[in-house]
Order: structure tokens, then sequence, then C-alpha cells
């Protein structure tokens, strides 16, 4: 039998060491968890600090004890190596566990055992815990604002179908899937428009943008047999003619007994919140601040000073204040700068506003891609007889966008979390429907259940979208 | 030059004047119809509206310029505030991060994806709405070591009554220029003659002892004032004495400080692991202790990393205070491009003073920190 040294446990005695600090642990766990669960103070007969210090004290022995290298015990070799490395270590091991175990049974309680979610009105919540009764009544303001709640399948059935829409990408064949760029980037923002105005906000509008969808896809149909060289001058001016004709021209008589049959119900974008009002700013907020962040970065890249100087100016204006100025200035500023007649929608404003602010950030990331790409890639396709355009659409763009994948993805997750900060221009997302909800006199004091399911929505969207990017990162990864 | 330069150059230059052109000629008959006339005068008017919370001296009859430096005080207080428990939380959170800890590193990486995936408003509101709205009423508070209060109107904190604050004040920029004069000292001493001096032990000596000597002999002396319970009325109570930090203010820096120190977080780990673990190995080898592995090769290298997107980090805490509206914090937006726009209903030189406020700040500092940049880049040869 070796002598037994406790400062400085071996393997030699591995049983005793093992058996006395895994008791000691087991034992300092317990007293935690009868306190924590069953308001039991099983050492209570022990003065005040010593007894409050005591699992730790016991559990920190434990930990010692167990420190043993070489011990032939799997799983006792892991939790060496994980939690319990050094004397430190295992302390901040064992506070967290503690505090862990501590924090539980106030937790549940809240969430679960003692909360209601029975009933539909207030006089249910007696309990100490949460009130989820709120969420459930207020459930369908808090996804879609004020909207009238017989027009509320429209919402559903446009976000559905958008959604559909938006994963055709995976089903396509290999046939099609060179058109795919050309789906994403104009024929699916063109129909999201398409279904935003038309189905959510009705009336008359619909009849301006169907004439625009019309426009559009008849130039593109066209548009295929037009020899490239005037393809530029083609999709700059054959659209916007197609349009006015329509709009003025062919259909002007009809509109107007269109408009009185009123096939839907118009509901204006002040009506419009929750949920759906963060999808749709998002949604579109997305769409714009790529295109005009890609042409900032291209631009502040340019050879030609003018140019240079302007992207240079715009990038860094925005970037340089902050989003609810920006806000301020397009509810109360921008106003002053257009003729008395004019008036542009709140939604719209706000969203322009967003895709400006936005767009710069995303200059910046792009041009970081751009900035990492070696010269040779521009200097091969200059001598392949590739003009600027060319060069960027085929080799650099192509090459750069993968880079910045993570960087944009950021700058998304941004926006996201930046839409509640409409609330400026008085537009209610959910955040905003939260804060009226919670002066509600039938409902006060309940604030904490609301911004709590809130939270878990936004988490639950934002972590995904930094999951998918990931995954995007290495699915476009290429060794270089 | 040929015309394929000139020519999309003068374009662009053309579409942007005539949007500008444009919007001023739109300004200008709008102000016009409303009888304004555009100008910066009505600064220096009387502004006549109340700030709850002030740094300076401050009510209605002072101008409105007062006003705006009552606001941008505010947003200076609240983002140093935010700056200071940012960085500690984000450095240690980081840190944890690295560790070969399961539990702390897993704690550390719940925390992170936690707070930075839910919009800073919403935690703003979380802290100001629910959470500080649960504390209890100043009658009923239990005092926290006997002299701090956390009351639902407040943090109340004893103060400090100076005498001779400022022989205290000058005896600590002795101490620092005495420090700096060491450090050259030791540094061209350790160039010369190999011996290196223990110059963090003697800086901290002289940060304690200067100041202490001006308690001795420069007549400085220091007395607390606690908060006491006075009633105001039948159920209402407040603190009179000490400081008050009010609970806009808490809940805007505690926000501020808890998501910004995310993303601090995240920028601390990539610099630690941007450093080779050749690096250390090297500097090892070459008989270094640990201490000097960290603070002469790890260190300078992670830093380089680390400050130039921490730097970021404290523009957008700087900027994310303006969210300070949302809760009646009095911060310059409130104040100046809230209540002062309101009254005067001048946008456009309200809105564009607050934007240039914000603007300078952050272009002097990336302008800063692109010198920075170029000054610690490696200069390879």
């Amino acid at each position: 039998m070796n002598k037994l040294n406790f400062l400085q446990p071996d393997k030699n005695n591995l049983n005793t060491y093992l058996y006395t600090g895994v008791i000691l642990v087991a034992f300092s766990i317990f007293i935690v968890f009868l306190n924590s669960f069953f308001n039991k103070d099983i050492v209570s007969f022990l003065p005040g600090p010593i007894s409050f210090f005591l699992p730790l004290i016991l559990g920190f022995i434990g930990l010692h004890l167990i420190r043993i290298d070489y011990s032939g015990y799997k799983f006792l070799e892991s939790i060496n190596k994980n939690i319990n490395t050094n004397n430190f270590n295992a302390f901040l091991s064992l506070l967290i566990v503690f505090v862990v175990i501590k924090s539980l049974p106030p937790l549940l309680s809240w969430f679960i055992i003692d909360a209601n979610i029975a009933g539909d009105s207030k006089d249910v919540c007696t309990g100490s815990g949460a009130c989820w009764t709120y969420i459930k009544i207020w459930f369908n303001r808090f996804m879609y604002g004020m909207y009238p709640n017989p027009e509320q399948w429209r919402i559903n059935l446009s976000f559905i179908a958008l959604a559909f829409l938006g994963t055709i990408g995976f089903f396509a064949t290999e046939k099609f899937k060179k058109y795919l760029t050309l789906y994403y980037v104009v024929v699916y923002p063109l129909i999201a428009f398409f279904f935003i105005f038309f189905f959510i906000s009705g009336g008359p509008i619909f009849f301006d943008f169907s004439y625009g969808i019309i426009a559009a896809v008849i130039s593109i149909i066209i548009g295929f047999f037009i020899p490239s060289k005037f393809k530029m001058y083609y999709f700059i001016i054959v659209p916007i003619t197609l349009y006015i004709l329509l709009k003025y021209v062919f259909f002007y008589e009809e509109l107007i007994e269109l408009g009185k049959l009123e096939a839907l119900e118009w509901v204006e974008t002040g009506a419009w919140g929750g949920l759906s009002l963060t999808f749709i700013v998002s949604f579109f907020c997305l769409i714009f601040c790529f295109p005009i962040g890609l042409f900032l970065s291209l631009g502040r890249r340019s050879d030609f000073p003018i140019i240079k100087y302007i992207s240079i100016g715009m990038i860094e204006f925005w970037r340089g204040v902050p989003l609810i100025t920006v806000l301020f200035m397009s509810s109360v500023m921008f106003p002053m700068f257009l003729p008395e007649d004019m008036f542009i929608d709140k939604l719209v404003r706000v969203i322009i506003a967003i895709s400006l602010f936005e767009a710069a950030y995303v200059a910046e990331v792009i041009r970081g891609g751009l900035q990492a790409l070696p010269r040779g890639q521009y200097d091969a396709a200059k001598s392949l007889g590739m003009g600027y355009w060319k060069m960027h659409i085929l080799v650099i763009l192509p090459q750069a966008l993968k880079l910045v994948i993570p960087g944009i993805a950021n700058t998304f997750l941004a926006l996201v979390k930046d839409t509640p900060l409409i609330f400026v221009v008085g537009l209610l997302e959910i955040v905003g429907m939260l804060n009226l909800a919670k002066t509600n006199p039938e409902w006060l004091g309940f604030a904490m259940e609301g911004y709590v399911f809130a939270s878990v929505l936004f988490f639950i969207i934002c972590y995904a979208m930094s999951k998918y990017s990931y995954n995007l990162e290495q699915k476009y990864k290429t060794e270089r | 030059m040929n015309i394929k330069k000139i020519l999309p150059q003068l374009l662009t230059l053309l579409v942007v004047i005539l949007i500008f052109g444009f919007f001023s000629y739109n300004a200008q008959v709008n102000m016009e119809n409303r009888g304004i006339t555009f100008g910066y005068g009505f600064l220096s008017q009387e502004s006549s509206f109340d700030v709850q919370f002030s740094l300076i001296e401050y009510d209605g009859s002072h101008s409105y310029f007062r006003a705006y430096l009552v606001g941008l005080l505010n947003t200076i207080l609240v983002s140093v505030i935010g700056i200071f428990f940012a960085t500690i939380i984000g450095v240690v959170v980081g840190i944890a991060r690295l560790s070969n800890n399961y539990l702390i590193n897993r704690t550390a990486a719940v925390y992170v994806e936690f707070f930075r995936n839910i919009p800073l408003l919403l935690q703003i509101f979380f802290w100001y709405f629910a959470a500080l709205r649960a504390l209890p009423l100043p009658q009923d508070t239990e005092p926290m070591f006997g002299v701090f209060f956390l009351t639902i109107k407040g943090f109340f904190v004893p103060a400090f009554v100076w005498n001779n604050l400022d022989i205290f004040i000058y005896s600590i920029i002795a101490a620092i220029i005495t420090i700096i004069f060491v450090r050259i000292y030791s540094r061209k001493k350790q160039e010369k003659e190999g011996i290196q001096i223990p110059v963090f032990s003697i800086s901290i000596g002289l940060l304690i002892i200067l100041p202490l000597l001006s308690f001795l002999f420069g007549g400085v002396n220091a007395s607390v004032e606690v908060p006491v319970i006075k009633q105001l009325s039948q159920s209402g109570f407040t603190y009179e004495g000490g400081i008050k930090l009010p609970p806009e203010l808490i809940s805007l820096a505690l926000a501020l400080s808890l998501y910004t120190a995310t993303f601090i977080a995240e920028c601390v780990r990539a610099g630690v692991q941007g450093v080779s673990k050749g690096q250390k190995e090297a500097a090892a080898s070459i008989g270094l202790t640990p201490n000097q592995v960290l603070k002469l090769v790890v260190m300078p290298q992670a830093l380089r990393i680390i400050i130039p997107p921490t730097t970021n980090q404290y523009l957008n805490l700087t900027k994310n205070s303006s969210l300070a509206a949302a809760i009646a914090y009095p911060d310059l937006v409130l104040v100046f491009a809230g209540t002062a726009l309101m009254q005067t209903g001048r946008a456009i030189e309200i809105v564009s003073i607050t934007m240039l406020t914000y603007l300078s700040l952050s272009i002097s500092i990336s302008i800063f920190m692109n010198w920075y940049n170029k000054k610690i880049a490696i200069k390879e040869k």
C-alpha cells in the first residue's frame, strides 16, 4: 500500500482518491440541488458563511482529488481534460454548474410551472409565473399589426407563395441552372412586388404595378431576340416606354372601370405591422441594398476621379451617421425636399432610407473582397480582351463575392436587427406592437412576457440566418 | 483624355447636380411657403424647455445651443460608460471563448450567440420596461453595502465631496508624466546596457504615492455624502444627496455594453487566434519567460488584429447610443433632433447639425484609425 498524499493525487491509490473525490463532488452538487429545488438547507447547522461556501469547498477538494493523469478510465480523462485541468478551471466549472442548478427552478417556474396560458382574459393570470395568455390573445396583432383580421389570408398567401418561389433554385434542373441568377435578381423581386402591392396593399395601386410587370415581362421576352450590341439601350428605353404606353394610352379607360370594381380592399401601409412588416421591410431592403452597395463599391475603386469621390462621399456619409437620424431625416427633413403636391408613402421612404444606409456597409464589405483579389486576376482578364463590365461580371465579382459571404451575411443580420427602428416614423413592427400592447389599460404589467417572446423570435430568425450563411460559406469555399 | 473617359463622369456629375438642385429648389419653395428663412441664428434663442438629466447647468432660459451641448454631453457620457463596460466584458468573454474548459467555453459562446442575435432596441426596452420596472420603490429598498440604493426611480450612489480637488488632479497628472519619463529612461537603459528596470511596479507605486502625498501635504481631503431617504408626499419618496443615475441611463448603458461586448469578444478571440503558434514557440526557444512571451510577442501581434475592429465597435456603440430616444434618455437625438426640432420646426438645420456631429466624430476616428493602421502595419522587406 502506497502512502496517501492528498495534496498530489496519483495513480497508485486510484480508487481511494476516486471514491473520495466523486463522493465529495456529488455531495456538493446534492446540497445545491436540494437547496434550489426543494428549498432545504441541510447544512444550515453550520455558521452562515461556511454553510454558504461549503458546496464550493467540498466540490473543489473533490475535483482536486480526481485530477489524476493516465487513470485508464476514458470518462474520467475526458472530464479532467475538459473541465478540470487545474484548480482555477475546476473552481470556475463548479461555479458555473452551481449557478445553472440554482437558476433553473426560478426560470422553470416562471416559464412553465407557474405560467398561465388558458383562458382569454387577464383574470386567469394569477400565478407568479409568466402570463402566456397575453401573448395568445395578442398573437394576431404581434404578427399582422393593425391589418384587418378578415384580410390576413392575403399576407399569409403572399409569404407562402414567396417562400415557395424562393426555394425554386434548389429544384432547378441542370438545364435551367444558368437562368437562376436572372430569376433571383430580376424576376423574383418583381414577383415579390406584385404580391406585396397586389395582395397585401390591395386597391388600385395593383394596376399601376401590374403594368410595370407586364412591361417588364414583355420586354424581357423580346429582349432575347435583340442583338447583344443594342441590349443595353434596349433595356433602358423599351420597358419605360411600354409602361407609359400601358398606363396612359391603352388601359386608361379600363383602369377607371376596374378601379370601381375594387377587387381587394385597400389597406394603407400605416395599418401594416407586426412581424410581417419586419419581414417586408427586411426583404425589400435586402433586395435593394445589395445592388446599390455593389455599384458603390465598384465606383469607389473606379479610375474616374469624379465617380470615385462621389462614391466615397456617399459611403462615408451613410456609414458615419446613426440609422435613427437617417430615419428622422426621411420623416421630417425629406418632405421639405419634395414639391408640395408630391407625396411618398411612409413605408417607401423608410425602405429607401434603410436600403441606402445598409448599401454603404455592403459596399465596404464588397470592397474588402475586391481588394483581396490578386492583381493577376485583373491582368489576366484584360489580356483576354475583356472590357470593364465583362471582366467584372465573369471574373472578378464571382470570386470577390464568394470571399465576402460572411461579411454580407453580417450586414444582412444587422439590417434585420435594425428594422425595429422604424418606430421613429410611426410604423409599428413587432417591437412597436409590443410597446403598444404594453400600454393597453387592460393588459398592463406584462411587458416582460412580450419582450421575451419577441427576443425568442428574433433569436430564431437571426441564428438561423447566421447558420445558413455559415453553410453557404462552406459550400462556396474554393481552394486558392 | 478621350471622350470615353470624360462622358460617364460628366453624366454622373450632371445627375448628382440635378438631384441636389431639385431638392434645394423644392426646399427653398417649401420654406418660403411656410415663412421660414434658412439660417442658424435660432441657436442663440431661448429654448424654454427643460431637460430631465443634464451634466451642465441647464434650464429653459438657456439657449438652443446650450441644449445641444447638454444632449451631446449626455451622448458622450453614456458612450463612455458603455465603452468602458463593453471592453471589460468583451475581453473577459473573448478570453473565456478560448478557454480549454468546456463549460466556460460554452457559457461564453451561449452569451455571445444570445445577445448579438437580439435587436439592440429590444434589449434596451427589455431592461427599461421589464427588468428595471421590477425594482422596489424608494421606501422599500434594501441598501447594498449600506450606501447604494437600487430603486425603480434610479440608482443612488454616494458622492465624494472634495476639498482642493485641483491639487489631487495635478498630482495624478504629475504621476503620469513621471511614468512616461521612467519608461523612456528604462528603454534607453535597456538598449544601452541591457539592464531591465521593473517599470510596471514603479508606475503603480508612483500612481499610488503621488496622490497619497497630495492627501498628506496638499490639503486634499474627501468626504462621502450618502444618499438619504426623503418624503415628498404621502406615498412619494426619493433620495437626497449623492449622485442619482436615472433608470434610462442605466438600462441604456447596460444594453449597449452587453450588446457591443459580444462583438468585442469575437474581435479579441480572432486576434488571439490570429497569432500563430510558431511565434510563441520561437519566442520561448530564445529563452523568453512566459510573461515576456505574452508581453513582447503575443500581445503586440494580437493587438494589431484586435484594435481596428474594436475601434469600429466603439464607434458603433456611440452611434447606437442614439437609440436613447426610444426610452427618453435625453441624448443628442432626443433633446436636439426631437424636442428642439418640434419647437422650432427647423428640420433641415437641426437634422443637418445632428448628422454632422455624428459624421465628424466617425470621420475623425476613421482618419485616426487609417493613420494608426499605417503606423503599426508590418513592414515587410
